[in-house]
């Protein structure tokens, strides 16, 4: 049962790694945002995985306020692409 | 039996995930990126705490998980459509092989 | 008045669902962070209330309900389908996608119905919302353009949405 969760974590780590190259390949700023986005819902993804693997429920509480936060930074950010574009 | 019923959960949503993450590697401009991201990740993300919350049984830990489900399945649209209206605005274009832009078209005639 | 009240139902529930404080394996029942559960979501209605929207959708509230529950399931399909087209569109090794932004029109009136709608067309097949405007005209990147033409998109896109969301918020 732990290899089955080991397993998904795996995955998941690669989800992570193909995020971290669009941030660092992507040619513009929304490539990033976009890519920071899914990189916040793949982490909760993990932390899910996490609470399951080792049945503590702080994991649980750690996702919950992750997803809130990434998705006020990932709001922010907009705002900011937002912003730049209308000056020029 | 709900063990199993759990892992199937998240084996669906860990293969939506990782093919969510391969469309954001493959798809040509920020717009389809998005298409993959909203869809693909939040649907697999959806998967993996729906199978956390059976596999918690009746307890505080599942409530938690399920209202995290429900924060993301709210915001997550959200954010592709404050990301994407952004990018628009700030002037990256559509990929070259697309059909038709009738946003651009209607902004240049309010300007003109 | 009536503001304040769906605030304080919003976050007793939220609190509860967080603490959970009703244990079912042991039968205990934790009076404390019920009570405190309370008393915070009271004060935050007090504080808070006047900033969400208006309640609008008051009157009729069971057929609403009703419909509303309706929602879920039909949306949910529409997202299984959804991630299927997409995914197919991923792995295919040519890239079978052919995007661009249409417009459609939507019919429904209240701003609460509207978002409910981009939100929903976010979540199906190849759709994304990217502007709307006043008059309910919708800008949509769509990941495989069928037609340019705006009545068609319509009657494409959102229709089958709209007939359920116009019972449950106009």
């Amino acid at each position: 049962m732990e290899t089955v969760i080991l397993i998904f974590m795996g995955i998941s780590f690669a989800c992570c790694f193909l995020c971290l190259f669009r941030i660092a390949r992507g040619p513009t700023a929304p490539d990033r945002t976009v890519a920071i986005d899914i990189l916040g819902i793949v982490i909760v993804c993990f932390c899910a995985l996490m609470a399951v693997l080792t049945g503590k429920d702080f994991f649980i509480n750690a996702a919950l306020v992750w997803s809130l936060v990434s998705f006020i930074g990932t709001l922010a950010l907009s705002k900011f692409l937002e912003g730049r574009g209308l000056d020029d | 039996m709900t063990n199993v019923i759990a892992f199937v959960l998240m084996g669906i949503g860990m293969a939506f995930n990782f093919f969510g993450c391969l469309g954001l590697i493959r798809f040509p401009d920020v717009y389809n990126r998005l298409q993959a991201g909203t869809k693909c990740v939040t649907l697999g993300t959806i998967f993996v705490l729906a199978g956390t919350a059976v596999f918690f049984g009746f307890t505080g830990t599942s409530s938690r998980a399920i209202l995290c489900l429900v924060f993301i399945l709210i915001t997550s649209p959200t954010a592709a459509h404050a990301v994407s209206r952004g990018a628009h605005r700030a002037g990256v274009a559509l990929w070259k092989k697309s059909v038709v832009d009738q946003y651009k078209k209607d902004k240049e005639g309010e300007k003109g | 008045m009536l503001r304040r009240v769906a605030t304080f139902l919003f976050a007793a529930a939220t609190w509860y669902l967080i603490t959970w404080p009703y244990d079912f394996a042991t039968g205990e029942f934790n009076i404390e962070i019920s009570a405190a559960g309370l008393v915070v979501a009271l004060i935050a209605s007090i504080i808070l209330g006047r900033v969400f929207a208006p309640v609008k959708h008051a009157h009729n509230i069971l057929y609403r309900l009703f419909w509303a529950v309706l929602y879920l399931p039909i949306l949910f399909f529409y997202i299984i389908i959804a991630n299927l087209d997409v995914l197919y569109r991923i792995i295919h090794p040519k890239r079978p996608i052919n995007p661009g932004i249409v417009k459609v029109k939507t019919s429904l009136k209240s701003a609460s119905a509207r978002t409910a709608l981009a939100n929903s067309i976010t979540l199906t097949p190849g759709t994304l919302t990217v502007d709307m405007k006043e008059n309910g005209v919708m800008y949509i990147h769509c990941i495989n353009v069928h037609t340019e033409d705006l009545k068609q998109a319509t009657q494409k896109i959102t229709v089958r949405f709209e007939k359920i969301l116009a019972k449950v918020f106009d």
